[in-house]
């Protein structure tokens, strides 16, 4: 194989030139794989009037950003974007590139992927830089991706051993976003975008959006139930506990299927990932794509009719019994103690 | 008239997970755990054959797996897919979702003229969401991820509902396309009783081998005869007979690799037991409020 790239991208999302929050978390992290790797970090910005935003990525030690920035690239589209990447990887194959698992991340990295031919891996929790040997063969600074899998029951970490770029998706809010504590002079690479015939396979008609209210991750307290509240009448109690002690509610992926909550509040891998000051888990077995999304917590209470439960694993405190009984006692306790 | 492809995977249940099926060590046994049709492939199939019902055409499920996935063939089968095939070699074995979508673009190359590819979001034993938009690469045609409802497709063309981070999208496509189907896209329909009878006994050629054990190659040949004659036979692809590249198949063909797993335990750790009462109760909300941590 040629000299690999030292090279870390990280796919800046944005809209309307606001950058999504995972895009600086990666940012973050990739500096450290970059330093690891003795490398440098590289933002890919693309859209419309977005070279603010390119400066802007320099707080987070970015070396250089490389922006493709035209007024047809003002929304997302699989076509365009993916075009671009396409181009821009096969012509430097980077070491790294590292994108935010929200819908436009899953939707570009795999056909980036396909098409330079590259190891992806989705959602990740963990991200390293390490030198190791695999089937004999010695590899120095090879990227390991530690993601939960087998619906979280495993963990497992992914290498790319043998092809010159490593893709990895990670969820917001599983890597956390720091100032770099040295910032590099402002270098932008502008490329200049060439429309293709094949952009406009697929047009945006309309678009709807609602800035959403639900804020886990920045809630101190979460109440989060799980498919052991059987039914949705019962996860109605979640929801008022919840309102009682001044919490979010939450869910697990469990109870998301099953219909008890909106998929936007869903806590886990696959979810949110969150730390708050108080996580109340209820009836919830305590999978790993559970609890990689709230193992954090600075304290944790496990309410489970089940006491062989794993939750009660990584609980500060547990208790036993049936919802429907636990949570009228807690709010009554709770309403008491507050006088 | 619109043909349809539908990929279809079996996945195993890790959705819930039981103490049944837990180890002594606190591991998930994962052998125990039961074989199910993956939810969003199955609302991907329905959409399909909604597609179907509206504007006439075809339904074809395909699903490349081991030999015992013939299983969800067959569930395709009972729910309304006109054809099913079988894609199954161990030559496929340990494939990342790059080599998947390598052998599934090739399948349906080999199948023919499409409109739509349609497949679930994402499988619940991996949850990548990859195989969609890598296939969608690999056949040339653009990819609608997230597909909450089809509104209409005429033309030659396709009016979409996406899920975007936030809200929603109409997308209008032109044909072919790849699309992605999110759980609340549709409720599948029930099995039809009537189909049931009918394809029950559909058979693959391993179906077929198993059943002839012990007895000679000719009466396999007999037998693979008499359920192609009744309509029953379901046709698998080998690597051969796509005439696939091995360096892109199963575990050669795949840049990513399972360098090490852990069986996470479930069980252990110390937490203090709060007793199910009043007082119990009452005394772990002291505790936290005199920790600040409830107020």
């Amino acid at each position: 194989m040629d000299k690999l790239s030292n090279e870390v991208w990280v796919y800046i999302e944005q809209r309307n030139g606001k950058p999504a929050d995972v895009s600086f978390e990666l940012l973050s992290k990739g500096l450290k794989l970059a330093q690891n790797m003795g490398g440098i970090l590289k933002a890919i910005v693309i859209g419309d009037k977005v070279k603010e935003l390119a400066k802007e990525t320099f707080k987070y030690g970015v070396d250089e950003a490389i922006v493709i920035d035209s007024a047809e690239l003002k929304d997302y589209r699989t076509m365009p974007y993916s075009r671009i990447m396409n181009e821009l990887v096969n012509a430097s194959n980077p070491r790294i590139i590292l994108f935010g698992a929200t819908i436009v991340g899953r939707d570009l990295a795999p056909r980036v992927a396909s098409n330079t031919r590259s190891g992806l891996t989705a959602d990740c929790t963990e991200l390293k830089i390490d030198s190791i040997k695999y089937l004999g063969k010695e590899y120095k600074d090879l990227l390991l991706q530690i993601r939960p899998a087998f619906g979280g029951n495993i963990i497992a970490t992914i290498i790319t051993p043998d092809n010159p770029t490593q893709i990895a998706t990670v969820r917001e809010g599983v890597m956390e976003k720091h100032l770099a504590e040295t910032q590099n002079p402002v270098k932008i690479t502008e490329i200049p975008f060439i429309p293709d015939p094949t952009d406009e396979l697929v047009k945006i008609i309309e678009q709807h959006r609602e800035e959403s209210k639900i804020n886990l991750k920045g809630a101190p307290i979460i109440v989060s139930g799980g498919y052991g509240l059987g039914t949705k009448e019962n996860f109605k109690l979640v929801f008022e506990l919840a309102h009682t002690i001044g919490g979010e509610v939450a869910g697990s992926r469990a109870a998301v299927d099953a219909g008890f909550i909106v998929p936007e509040r869903q806590v886990g891998q696959t979810g949110v990932t969150v730390r708050p000051k108080l996580y109340i888990a209820i009836g919830i077995s305590g999978a790993i794509q559970h609890r990689a999304g709230m193992q954090e917590a600075n304290k944790i209470i496990a309410i489970n009719n089940d006491p062989d439960a794993p939750i009660f694993g990584i609980s500060h405190y547990g208790i036993v019994g049936d919802a429907a009984e636990v949570i009228p006692t807690f709010i009554e306790a709770y309403k008491h103690k507050l006088k | 008239m619109f043909n349809s492809i539908v990929l279809v995977k079996q996945v195993p249940d890790t959705a819930n997970i039981s103490g049944k099926v837990m180890k002594d060590d606190g591991t998930v046994n994962r052998a125990k755990l039961p074989a199910i049709f993956n939810h969003e492939d199955k609302v991907a199939l329905e959409l399909a054959l909604k597609v179907k019902e509206i504007y006439g055409g075809t339904v074809t499920a395909i699903t490349m797996g081991p030999p015992r996935a013939s299983d969800i063939l067959r569930e395709c089968l009972f729910m309304g897919a006109d054809s099913v095939y079988l894609i199954s070699d161990r030559k496929f074995a340990g494939a990342d979702t790059l080599a998947t979508s390598y052998v599934l673009s090739e399948a349906i190359k080999r199948i023919g003229a499409y409109d739509f590819v349609f497949a679930g979001r994402q499988a619940i034993d991996g949850d990548t969401a990859q195989v969609g938009p890598q296939t969608a690469e690999k056949l040339n045609i653009p990819q609608i991820t997230y597909v909450e409802e089809i509104i209409s497709a005429a033309n030659g063309k396709v009016t979409i509902r996406k899920k975007i981070d936030g809200g929603y999208e109409i997308v209008e496509a032109s044909l072919p396309v790849l699309l992605t189907v999110i759980n609340g896209a549709a409720e599948a329909r029930p099995y039809s009783a009537k189909r049931i009878m009918a394809y029950k006994n559909a058979k693959s050629l391993t179906d077929l081998e198993g059943m002839t054990e012990g007895n000679s190659l000719l009466y396999t040949d007999k037998l693979v005869h008499e359920y192609k004659e009744k309509n029953l036979f379901i046709p698998t692809f080998t690597m051969d007979e796509l005439k696939l590249d091995v360096e892109r198949c199963g575990v050669k063909g795949s840049p990513t690799k399972v360098y090490k797993i852990e069986s996470v335990v479930l069980a252990g750790g110390n937490h203090l037991k709060v007793a199910n009462t009043k007082q119990g109760i009452g005394n772990l909300i002291e505790q936290l409020m005199a920790d600040h941590i409830l107020g």
